[in-house]
């Protein structure tokens, strides 16, 4: 744990842009969290009077077409698109690992048939998928969680299934097996926590994907609806406005999304170079 | 020749699989496509019941299944309830607008990118390589609608460099005869120079939108891949033989650095595919992401069906030529050793 500890310093301190992703990843962490307290104004309550402003010293980030503060809901909105992807890719973690390393363990039938679902999920594009899908499961958060987290579970379940079939012949797992242990255990006790860091790699890397899939999905209509704030859905009402050179509307929301990305993308590189530092580019 | 026989054949269970869950799919969209058919809140229950046995609605799900297979075998995809024509039909028309627009954002993509990754490679640490490093982890982070409406907001209103972003074509000019369906290619046939003029306009900004995500990925294995190879043993014997520089970078090292750099291509290819609906979405596209968008929102079953199954096979077919691709580039490697 030392060596870790001494390796995250070193990347930090190698490259400031992941001191600076780690920077910004608690900021938004931190809006997250506090959001609706630090803002000035209501994210959803309305003022005409006031209405397309440019940015100024009393609206940061300008007014909307309705008169709210865009930097209020740039704020507010960090904590619904954040929950949305954590909770996509923590299910489709949990989900993914379990039955890969069920199939990658057992194999046979179990395994051919599961992996013909898996082929099926990804012969789709998967941005198409997760539209469809929610349309299908309704049009709320909680379906684009389950879409994002579906698209998101192939990935997973090869990851699983690949690293499961490796180990499953060791030493460590005969001598559970020989002691008595059944297959659930061996499967609970002793191959889940060994492959779990490959995926919880995995899933760092895949959390930026995961906040522009959900913030696409509310750009086109699907999902979260107005007024709730969301980055998505806030770019899509400040789109009409671009033309007639109202950049602000889309502008911030499309920049606290696009920092949001690379924090992740970035922490996700970094995670994988502390827990394997062979695969550094 | 059997190989790639095989090959296409474990394609057959695939697209089984595709129609299967398309159809499951489609038909657990909320609503009752009846009601919205007859669109008239007066319509009563008898009304709503003839139509709902007109689209099939009334039979178990099991032979609604049965016959959109045989339909499917009859390439009939359907009619849509929002324009009332084929789905096919809509499908063909719009088809060309979108692979039109994918193509050039491709060949935008790997024009810039490999390039970009090969110099990146050939002189680690320099500008070119920090470039490089700057455009593919900012461009992976880069919403494709964002990216899309800020480059409206500069070249459209800011300098008035771009068209107004709506659609393929100028409204005012006359769209040439259709052949193809590709507008640069028919107009460039009727030698409409106008209208040539007009469509590439129109094509820069969402070309440039989507090629600028798919650079990023493609920039960074270029370079991975590149890097790899340039250390080799065999490129350092063609250095020390005398061969020249370009012989040793594009035949020697390039070569053998193509594998990985044609996988990331299949897997910004099938990217590029679902980012067509936002690009469409942002320009006004006539192609077939927003036809597809529009009737999902409007819960017209049959074209999202359809788009998903077009969406699909185009999709199977690139990753079949991809493997291609690799048996052409490397013997050695892909269909023989697990055929």
């Amino acid at each position: 744990m030392g060596d870790r500890l001494a390796l995250a310093r070193y990347i930090l301190a190698e490259n400031p842009i992941n001191l600076v992703a780690l920077l910004l990843f608690l900021a938004f962490v931190g809006c997250a969290v506090l959001g609706p307290s630090l803002v000035p104004y209501d994210p959803i309550a309305t003022d005409t009077a006031v209405a397309l402003q440019p940015p100024s010293a009393a609206h940061w980030f300008g007014t909307d077409q309705l008169g709210r503060d865009v930097f209020s809901r740039v704020v507010v909105a960090t904590r619904l698109d954040l929950v949305i992807a954590f909770a996509a890719v923590l299910l489709s973690l949990a989900v993914g690992a379990v039955i890969g390393a069920t199939i990658g363990y057992f194999g046979g039938a179990l395994d051919t048939s599961v992996s013909r679902v898996v082929d099926v999920l990804m012969a789709f594009p998967l941005f198409v998928l997760a539209m469809a899908m929610v349309a299908a499961l309704g049009n709320s958060v909680s379906s684009v969680v389950y879409a994002t987290a579906v698209i998101n579970l192939p990935f997973y379940i090869r990851l699983a299934r690949a690293e499961v079939s490796v180990r499953k012949g060791l030493g460590y797992v005969e001598a559970a097996r020989v002691g008595g242990s059944g297959h659930a255990r061996i499967l609970r006790v002793i191959l889940l926590p060994n492959i779990l860091p490959p995926l919880v790699v995995q899933a760092s890397l895949n959390l930026g994907w995961a906040v522009l899939n959900a913030a696409g999905l509310s750009f086109i209509g699907l999902g979260v609806r107005a007024p709730t704030p969301e980055w998505g859905i806030m770019v899509a009402e400040g789109a009409q406005f671009i033309v007639s050179g109202r950049w602000w509307l889309a502008f911030f929301p499309g920049l606290a999304l696009m920092l949001a990305v690379f924090s992740f993308n970035l922490l996700g590189d970094g995670l994988r170079d502390i827990v394997d530092p062979r695969s550094r580019t | 020749m059997t190989v790639l026989l095989r090959r296409m054949l474990g394609i057959v269970p695939t697209l089984a699989g595709v129609v299967i869950a398309t159809f499951v799919l489609t038909r657990i969209l909320p609503g009752d496509p009846a009601v919205f058919f007859t669109s008239s809140p007066t319509a009563d229950a008898e009304t709503i019941e003839a139509v709902r046995q007109k689209l099939g609605l009334d039979l178990p799900l099991w032979q609604q299944f049965l016959i959109y297979v045989r339909d499917l075998l009859h390439g009939d995809l359907g009619n849509s309830i929002l324009t009332g024509q084929p789905v096919l039909n809509d499908l063909m028309q719009r088809l060309p607008a979108s692979a039109e627009l994918t193509l050039a954002a491709f060949l935008l993509a790997v024009v810039v990118a490999v390039p970009l990754g090969i110099a990146a490679a050939l002189r680690p640490g320099s500008l070119v390589d920090h470039a490089c490093r700057l455009i593919s982890t900012a461009g992976v982070s880069l919403p494709t609608f964002v990216t899309g409406l800020l480059l409206i907001y500069l070249f459209y209103f800011l300098w008035g460099l771009a068209p107004e972003p709506m659609g393929q074509l100028d409204p005012f000019i006359p769209p040439p005869a259709r052949v193809t369906g590709f507008l640069l290619i028919d107009s460039a046939l009727s030698g409409d120079r106008e209208a040539f003029v007009s469509a590439l306009g129109q094509l820069v900004l969402p070309a440039t939108t989507m090629a600028i995500f798919a650079i990023a990925p493609l920039a960074r294995m270029t370079r991975a891949s590149m890097l790899g190879t340039l250390g080799s043993d065999f490129v350092r014997t063609a250095r020390a033989n005398g061969l020249r520089r370009r012989t040793i970078v594009v035949s020697y090292a390039l070569r053998n650095a193509l594998l990985p750099i044609v996988t990331t291509l299949g897997m910004v290819f099938s990217y590029m595919l679902g980012a067509n609906v936002l690009v469409e979405r942002v320009f006004a596209w006539p192609g077939v992401g927003s036809y597809a968008l529009d009737a999902l929102l409007s819960l017209d079953y049959a074209p999202v069906q359809g788009f998903m199954l077009v969406m699909a096979a185009v999709f199977v077919v690139v990753n079949l030529l991809v493997d291609l691709a690799y048996q052409v580039i490397d013997p050695r490697s892909g269909l023989l050793s697990h055929g």
